[in-house]
């Protein structure tokens, strides 16, 4: 096992003066599929050895397994199962999934595609005849967002305030004690306090009110196989299904929208093609993933990957957008070919941690690209690269400027 | 010519019969084409429909759910064959290169694939399998008056055989509210093919589900009543249970008897073949020109010590029919072997059960990961200190580190703990029943004294 420059390439990595194209960089990391770092941690880049990993019932989610325990912004919450293993994770998710999809409400996702499309057509109507138009605030922020209040039963116009708290959580996200001041992690610490507590207040007014249509009443009032979640339960299911809900998929979108417009001929092709939409949307996922790095799992026992044992308590840094880059596993992975087949990419991760509202994130994907393409008016980047968000590990643009019409030409 | 061109030519306007049109037929004819076979090509099948898919007879046809007619296979691409659907195979001639189907007709070949599977095997008294509500579960035919006979509400339902289609089938009539004794001559449902351990907790599942389940016991007599109805069953301990329909899981017979004299190493154990697809002679020499793939193939496997293994798989069917077309139309230095490890899954009494590797090379099973009383569980199976296979109970997302531990021949048990690690993990013995794994009866006789005479034959076959 080597350690040789891939200390450097991943503090490159997470430098924001990479985030337009770390992809040369995932590219060095590959070299060394396993890489112990200085700090004792491993960051793992091949596809072979993510998937293994991400299939391994020794790689925990709980931040207890840590031999050097993380300082980490869940910590003065309950942890969404997310952040948990086996058996409980299970049941949390199972619990949820209930009423997400099927067996038991197999229809939900589907059903909600009039609804999705009616929402994309008012956001479009609202800037049709524009000249510029900001793909992200004009569009693939307010989108998602508006789906996943609908579902979870938040209400819309609440949105000014739980922002501040999303931006302040997700920026503490990929806190690095080494390079980010203290300031980052606190707030994102007070963030989850308020946003649990908030959340908390909503759901106070769903108990004994069953019938609800909402998750949070679906909640709050189930009695399934497994019982019921207890508040707490509720509350942080409810805040990882509102963060992760909205802030995958606004990148999802924009990365999309960014690649097609990288892309003509693809985007005259999704114009006249509406059944290509779906192939191109995971080959979004493997090629403009929204989520680009799992920042930490926990080895549970020793672990071994790709001839390399990780030791018991380390930390693992995934990346999975580098391993669905993987020229030992893609043909010609740099290219963007909504053609491609068999095209199992990481962009929803794999396992039993693989995106919960995957299925919801294709179809928003799907009708809101298709929307766009369809109404844009030869539309056109105003700047390329556009500029990112922070986040190397939800990685998108913070902005995407696009012009319409064809006098601009 | 060189062989180049040889199979060049062959690709482009030679002749491949495919006999057997069902699944593992339907893959490879697909195949064939895609990998750029352009001459003729016939499908055989004793079946007058389209290929269907069977898993769907067992579980969400016979719920009503899914019509019989409902599970066409869905076509990956035009296969531009000739279908001669409707009339069995009855005979391979491997001197003149020509399949004889049971109606006189001649089909000659330059390759030839067989895919002609498995079919149910009945029950044993001809007369007693006549009887209105004794039933077969293989083609669609049977599902439907399955289907119909269990949408009549019958007053109990007999399942004779607890392997995965009787349990199934067991479980499908709980569903339906339909009262239903199982019969199984071994000590519990599964554990022919999953061993003691599972079929304990087989058990448990079905008469939690209120199944009246009799292991250890024989059918010896279904008797019927004037109207040449099913009324009552005799037990081989005295005792008798009256119901309406009995529906006779015992297992699959190969279809390989019109095989018979072909000089192929066919035998109710399938066909002997490599893991090329290609089949072997009785003598045990590879041929080039014949292939066999699916429930009917018998293919030795690397990880099992290279023992000739036939599986009843979906997936097994698919991959094999996939390998067997690329080699058809490949020459010898690009032959792909099938190392593929199998998989299998059933849907039972809320469970799904899904497997990898063959659960019976095994000598030892442990409860790897979960709770076998919450019925949500991983059991890892081991041959002499490595991973050999792994069953999974609503647990299935796991199976992918088991197969790689099997293919890298991981130390057995499993020596790191996992977060959900039963406290109690100890390995058992896998005890199954009886023979396991290898045929019975593939008896022949050698003859002849000097290397170029010595020759086996096929001596009588014993059926069990």
């Amino acid at each position: 096992m080597t350690t040789t420059r891939t200390p450097d390439t991943l503090r490159r990595i997470l430098d924001y003066s990479s985030r337009a194209d770390p992809y040369p960089l995932y590219a060095e990391l590959r070299r060394t599929p396993v890489a112990r770092q200085e700090d004792g941690s491993y960051v793992v880049s091949t596809y072979r050895a993510l998937m293994d990993l991400l299939h391994d019932p020794h790689l925990s989610s709980d931040v207890r397994n840590l031999s050097r325990p993380m300082e980490a912004a869940e910590s003065r919450t309950t942890p969404p199962f997310i952040n948990m293993d086996p058996p409980e994770h299970d049941r949390l998710r199972r619990m949820a999934m209930r009423h997400f999809g099927p067996p038991h409400t197999p229809g939900l996702v589907a059903g909600m595609e009039g609804d999705l499309t009616a929402t994309v057509s008012g956001l479009i109507d609202g800037f049709a005849g524009r000249e510029e138009i900001d793909i992200v605030d004009d569009f693939a922020y307010p989108f998602p967002v508006t789906v996943i209040c609908h579902l979870l039963g938040v209400p819309r116009e609440d949105e000014p305030r739980f922002r501040v708290w999303v931006n302040d959580i997700v920026d503490s996200i990929d806190y690095d004690p080494r390079t980010d001041p203290k300031e980052k992690l606190d707030k994102g610490v007070q963030a989850r306090v308020d946003l649990h507590r908030y959340l908390g207040g909503l759901l106070e007014q769903r108990h004994g009110r069953p019938g609800g249509e909402d998750l949070l009443s679906r909640l709050a009032n189930d009695d399934g196989p497994d019982g019921r979640m207890t508040d707490e339960e509720i509350v942080a299911t409810a805040n990882l299904l509102l963060i992760a809900g909205h802030e995958t998929t606004v990148n999802l979108i924009t990365n999309g929208m960014l690649t097609l417009l990288r892309h003509p001929q693809v985007l005259r092709r999704l114009r006249d093609e509406p059944d290509l939409v779906v192939p191109l949307v995971e080959e979004l996922l493997r090629y403009e993933p929204p989520v680009h790095i799992i920042p930490w799992r926990a080895a549970y026992s020793d672990i071994t990957v790709d001839g390399t044992v990780i030791p018991k308590g380390s930390q693992i840094m995934l990346m999975l957008a580098s391993g669905s880059r993987d020229p030992d596993r893609f043909h010609d992975p740099d290219r963007f070919d909504p053609d491609r087949r068999d095209n199992q990419h990481l962009g929803f991760g794999s396992g039993i941690h693989l995106c919960f509202g995957g299925p919801l994130a294709r179809l928003e994907a799907q009708i809101a690209l298709t929307g766009l393409v369809r109404r844009l008016d030869h539309p056109r980047l105003a700047a390329d690269p556009p500029p990112y968000r922070r986040s190397p590990v939800l990685r998108g643009p913070i902005h995407l400027n696009v012009q319409q019409g064809q006098g601009a030409q | 010519m060189t062989s180049a061109e040889n199979l060049q030519a062959f690709k482009r306007d030679g002749r491949i019969v495919v006999v057997g049109a069902s699944l593992a037929g339907l893959r490879a004819a697909e195949a064939l084409r895609t990998e750029g076979f352009t001459g003729s090509l016939t499908m055989i099948g004793d079946e007058s429909g389209e290929p269907y898919d069977r898993p769907p007879l067992s579980k969400q046809v016979l719920t009503g759910w899914v019509p019989a007619d409902g599970t066409t296979l869905p076509r990956r691409r035009d296969v531009d064959a000739e279908w001669l659907l409707g009339v069995p195979a009855g005979g391979l001639d491997l001197a003149t290169n020509r399949v004889r189907l049971t109606d006189g007709r001649e089909i000659p070949f330059d390759r030839v694939l067989i895919s002609t599977g498995v079919r149910a095997r009945p029950w044993f008294v001809e007369s007693e399998a006549a009887l209105e509500g004794v039933f077969v579960v293989r083609t669609r035919e049977h599902a439907e008056g399955l289907q119909r006979a269990l949408s009549a509400g019958p007053s109990r339902v007999l399942v004779i055989g607890a392997g995965f289609t009787g349990s199934e089938i067991a479980s499908i009539c709980r569903e339906r509210d339909i009262p239903v004794t199982v019969a199984e001559l071994a000590p519990a449902p599964l554990v022919g093919a999953l061993g003691a351990m599972i079929g304990e907790v087989a058990s448990d599942l079905q008469r939690a589900h209120g199944v009246d389940l009799r292991c250890g016991v024989k059918v010896t007599r279904l008797e019927g009543d004037a109207q040449g109805r099913f009324r009552r069953a005799h037990f081989d301990d005295g005792s008798t249970i009256d119901a309406d329909v009995a529906v006779v899981a015992l297992g699959g017979i190969r279809n390989t008897d019109w095989l018979t004299g072909s000089g192929l190493a066919a035998g109710p154990w399938g066909i002997a073949c490599d893991t090329g697809c290609r089949a072997l002679t009785l003598d045990g020499l590879v041929t080039d020109d014949v292939f066999a793939a699916g429930d009917v193939a018998r293919c030795p496997n690397p990880v099992y010590e290279y023992r000739l293994i036939s599986l009843e798989h979906w997936a097994n069917a698919v991959e094999q029919a996939e390998i067997a077309a690329h080699n058809m139309v490949s020459g010898q230095a690009d032959r792909w072997p099938h190392l593929s490890l199998p998989v299998f899954w059933s849907i039972q009494f809320g469970v799904n059960i899904k497997s990898v590797g063959v659960p019976t090379f095994a000598d030892e099973v442990v409860v790897a990961q979960g709770s076998v009383a919450d019925r949500r569980f991983v059991a890892a199976y081991g041959y002499q200190g490595r991973v050999t296979a792994a069953v999974s109970f609503n647990n299935a997302k796991w199976l992918d580190h088991y197969r790689q531990l099997i293919e890298t021949a991981a130390p057995f048990p499993p020596p790191c703990p996992t977060p959900d690690q039963p406290a109690d993990m100890k390995p058992v013995p896998v005890d199954f029943p009886g023979p396991q794994l290898l045929a019975q009866g593939a008896t022949v006789v050698v003859t002849g004294h000097d290397p170029g005479e010595r020759r086996v034959t096929a001596a009588q076959q014993h059926h069990r």
